[in-house]
């Protein structure tokens, strides 16, 4: 009898290539239409927002101006060049202006939302703040500026900060949930307690204290919130780690003699990823929110900086103008209900539970 | 709520399944199955892993979760011209009334079929303040007297005691009492012995067969081991991938089975086919112990427990020498210390006393251990957790070399793995695109294949083989084992070979040890060991599988 009998049944699907697991919940992702839509409808509304300095500005995209083309968003010109009297940077919403490039042969191509974020329009038609119209399509903040410039750049900020403060979170949260869970004893105990002890520290004051001492910037309250936000997902990725380190896998690879590095990154870590993609649009919703709330309190971003959270604030000191309120909540509820969606798409996909079919 | 079926008038049968179909899903997982049961009759349903035959068992109570059923299943009553009623077909309401009462069912596992949070006592008497309306009294009375027919020694006592608190045996004594508290005709027993340690197992059969005997119940056993059916059974029923391909009475199908899928299982016994006894005289031994002890520490409960650790000693003085090319078998119930004694062989947990491999003992450090690494390689017990899921099989089979030959570029690698591959059977040619599948595409003893291959690439002196087989089908474990044999015989490799089942050691084995609770009982070679056994456990140990 020889070793190399006909071993019994085959796998069940026959082809050259195989999905990895990652691969098959990928594919259960996609399978699941209102999050993989709700995922497309969002990467197109973040790429779109990149683009903002092209999609809402105050200055033209180009000028064909007596023979010569100009950039204006790329640079600046000054009001001489386009038969002004000053040598400062040309307002292009000026009718005098306006009147220059687009006339006798001329013409300009204006952004689609011809405001910029922090564009006052010195020649509006209406008092401040008005009601959305025909030259301002979400109406003016309190200040005269065009709100859909604001609505577009603050969803941009949001969301990348969202982003920055989400990857800086699970960077810390696995590296500091992976040491525990690995390592275990003594190290896991001493940085149980650490977790603790600054778990219990009460961030909101000490984020007013810090915008007191420093002065406010986005760098200031991502480096704050992060120093915060890694700790639950720690937890998880701890408990992961202390669940997979004892799978006979990780026996076989120690028998091996691979090292603890290699354990770590290419064996543990592949398999205790799930709790923490699972939560990524979840953080991210909750990173959105907490910048917003942080900017409707005041102690956010810089002033001058655009913000849902100040737009927030501004409609509710202004109620009557209800275009504000309500144009900036309809596009938090339309970002997070967004990210919702696709984080319940990506909790069925890497459920282990469900097989796929 | 009765349903006529055509099996009206034949009062010798208890239960008579007609055509019954099981799908998940709308994939057909029993097609067609027909089988009767008389009354008193104990009729053995034998299948590997995925033939359907716990499914089977569990339709015909409606206990299948997510299932379409068709077909029929009638059980009839004791009046000899009684209509059947159809299992299948009358309301869950009629057919609460017969769960437990008239059919009952015990599981594989004692331990989560057992609810933790109620003691044993409450969840017999449940049992019987629901079917029997007996008062909380007599219920509890009636429950500590099952539990006396089981065999427990105290039943009063052990009847206050939480599941977690008893033995395995003893869990398994009290499920028994539990389906048996109401008299059931007919008893389904999806296999009540396999969690159980070999001692166990004939203790838990003689007390079926024995209440059987005593309230003359029909009984439906499920189960893989044909020595069980031997045993206990009168009729046999074998079920191959959702058909019955044969039924009859146990002594007509071992002697002389009909179908090709019966003789294979019947073969299935592994078969010894390794080199000489004798080991070459003057070849120093691959690996050396003595008095090897491996102690853990364990918390001590109370205030004590704050300020240092108890332990709990799981290998107490081993003494053991593995020859070059051949085999060393542990056998030993769970928790005699021989799966510890294999972490300890490999140089995972600390351990004290000697312990060398070629010569070389295994230290502190990491770097000094490598050498060893290289010379010790180890396959685990369940396939499914030994390979990462998230690996390919090219990563997982040649990452020793990443280890140990870090210097081959990766086309020499890529080929080292497709030769190991190709010596556990594996190729291309079964398996297009075989080295970037991943593990959840193989079955079990495909995947064992695999983890033997990632062992061999290094090209180790002595495998740790840790209960190679036992998750394993029968014929998938014969397979396997010739593999292993061949590896031997070709390599001469070394063996460790840990294992509960004395048949693999009957096959693979030329010294064995006998360990029970952390002790070595007895060492000496196969013949004289399992023919001459000299401590009274190992004879009980070898009878339990003959």
């Amino acid at each position: 009898m020889d070793g190399q009998s006909p071993i019994h049944g085959g796998p069940e699907k026959e082809g050259p290539v195989s999905a990895s697991p990652s691969r098959r919940a990928w594919g259960r992702f996609r399978r699941n239409p209102l999050g993989f839509w709700s995922f497309v409808i969002f990467t197109v509304l973040v790429v779109l927002s990149l683009f903002a300095e092209v999609l809402s500005t105050d200055k033209p995209l180009v000028v064909r101006y007596e023979g010569q083309t100009y950039f204006p968003v790329l640079r600046d010109y000054a009001e001489k060049t386009f038969g002004g009297d000053f040598e400062t940077p040309a307002d292009y919403l000026d009718p005098f202006i306006r009147e220059r490039i687009t006339q006798n042969g001329n013409w300009a191509v204006y952004a689609p939302n011809p405001y910029g974020p922090k564009t006052l329009n010195y020649f509006a038609k209406l008092p401040n703040p008005s009601a959305p119209s025909r030259d301002n399509f979400f109406g003016t903040d309190d200040r005269g500026r065009d709100l859909l410039a604001q609505l577009i750049y603050g969803f941009r900020v949001s969301v990348l900060f969202a982003l920055a403060l989400t990857v800086l979170g699970v960077v810390l949260g696995i590296v500091t949930g992976a040491i525990q869970g690995f390592f275990g004893g003594k190290t896991d105990l001493a940085f149980q307690r650490f977790i603790e002890i600054w778990g219990s520290m009460p961030e909101l004051y000490l984020l007013i204290i810090f915008s007191a001492i420093f002065s406010p910037s986005v760098a200031l309250l991502l480096i704050l919130l992060s120093l915060f936000g890694w700790m639950g997902l720690s937890d998880y990725v701890r408990a992961e780690f202390l669940r997979n380190r004892q799978m006979d896998y990780v026996r076989a690879a120690r028998a091996l003699g691979v090292g603890n590095s290699r354990i770590m990154w290419r064996h543990i870590l592949p398999n205790s990823m799930t709790p923490v993609v699972t939560f990524l649009p979840f953080r991210m919703s909750a990173a959105i929110l907490a910048l917003t709330s942080l900017d409707f309190l005041g102690l956010g971003v810089p002033p001058g900086t655009p913000s849902l959270g100040e737009l927030l604030s501004q409609g509710k000191a202004n109620i009557d103008a209800w275009w504000i309120s309500l144009s900036t909540f309809a596009v938090l509820v339309l970002t997070l209900l967004l990210l919702t969606f696709m984080g319940d798409a990506l909790r069925d996909a890497l459920d282990p539970r469900k097989a796929d079919k | 709520m009765t349903a006529p079926t055509p099996g009206t008038g034949m009062p010798a049968h208890l239960l008579e399944v007609k055509d019954l179909r099981v799908s998940f899903a709308g994939k057909e997982v029993v097609h067609g199955v027909n089988f009767r049961i008389a009354p008193g009759e104990k009729l053995a349903l034998v299948g590997e892993s995925g033939s359907g035959k716990t499914v089977t068992a569990l339709s015909l109570l409606r206990l299948a979760q997510n299932a379409e059923i068709s077909g029929v299943a009638s059980l009839f009553g004791l009046e000899p011209m009684s209509v059947g009623r159809d299992l299948l077909s009358i309301s869950e309401r009629a057919l609460r009334g017969i769960r437990g009462e008239e059919v009952a069912m015990i599981f594989q596992e004692p331990m989560t079929a057992l609810n933790p949070l109620f003691t044993v006592g409450d969840q017999i008497a449940e049992v019987l303040e629901l079917k029997q309306a007996l008062s909380k009294r007599q219920a509890w009375d009636a429950a500590v007297e099952a539990l006396a027919a089981t065999g427990i020694a105290e039943p009063a006592r052990r009847a206050q005691s939480f599941p977690h608190q008893l033995s395995g045996g003893q869990r398994q004594r009290a499920m028994i009492a539990m389906a048996l508290a109401c008299r059931p005709r007919l008893l389904l027993a999806d296999e009540p012995t396999t969690a159980l340690d070999v001692t166990l197992r004939i203790q838990i059969l003689e007390l079926l067969s024995d209440l059987q005997r005593q309230t003359g119940m029909a009984v439906l056993m499920i189960t893989h081991d044909l020595n069980l059916v031997r045993k206990f059974a009168d009729r046999v029923a074998v079920m191959e991938d959702g058909h019955l391909v044969e039924e009859g009475a146990v002594a007509r199908v071992f002697a002389n089975p009909q179908h090709a899928y019966t003789r294979k299982l019947i073969d299935s016994r592994p078969v010894r086919d390794v080199v000489g006894q004798s080991a070459a005289t003057g070849e120093p031994p691959v690996m050396l112990a003595s008095r090897l002890r491996v102690g853990y520490a364990v918390p001590i409960p109370g205030v004590r427990g704050w300020f240092r650790k108890g332990e709990f000693v799981a290998v107490k003085g081993a003494d053991f020498s593995v020859p070059p090319g051949r085999t060393l078998g542990i056998v030993g119930e769970s928790g005699s210390g021989k799966s510890t004694l294999a972490l300890a062989a490999l140089g995972l947990i600390p351990h004290s006393g000697e312990l060398q491999a070629m010569g070389r003992r295994w230290g502190p450090d990491a770097a000094g251990n490598q050498a060893i690494r290289r010379l010790v390689q180890v396959v685990f017990q369940d396939p499914f957790s030994s390979l990462s899921p998230r690996m390919a099989v090219e990563e997982i089979v040649g990452e020793g070399l990443l280890v140990h030959e870090p210097s081959l570029s990766p086309a020499d690698r890529r080929e080292r793995v497709i030769a190991a591959l190709a010596d556990v059977g594996m190729g291309e040619i079964q398996f297009p695109g075989l080295l970037q599948r991943y593990p959840h595409e193989f079955s079990g003893g495909q995947r064992q294949r695999l983890a033997i291959a990632r062992a061999l690439i290094v090209q180790p002196q002595l495998l740790v083989l840790d209960e190679p087989t036992s998750a394993l089908d029968v014929t998938i474990q014969k397979q396997v084992l010739q593999l292993l044999q061949k590896l031997q015989r070709e390599r001469g490799l070394s063996y460790l070979l840990i294992t509960h089942d004395v048949d693999v050691i009957r096959a693979m084995a030329h010294q064995v040890m006998v360990m029970k609770d952390g002790e070595v009982l007895e060492t000496g070679p196969v013949d004289q060991v399992l023919d001459r056994p000299e401590h009274p456990y190992t004879r009980i140990l070898v009878s339990a599988q003959d």
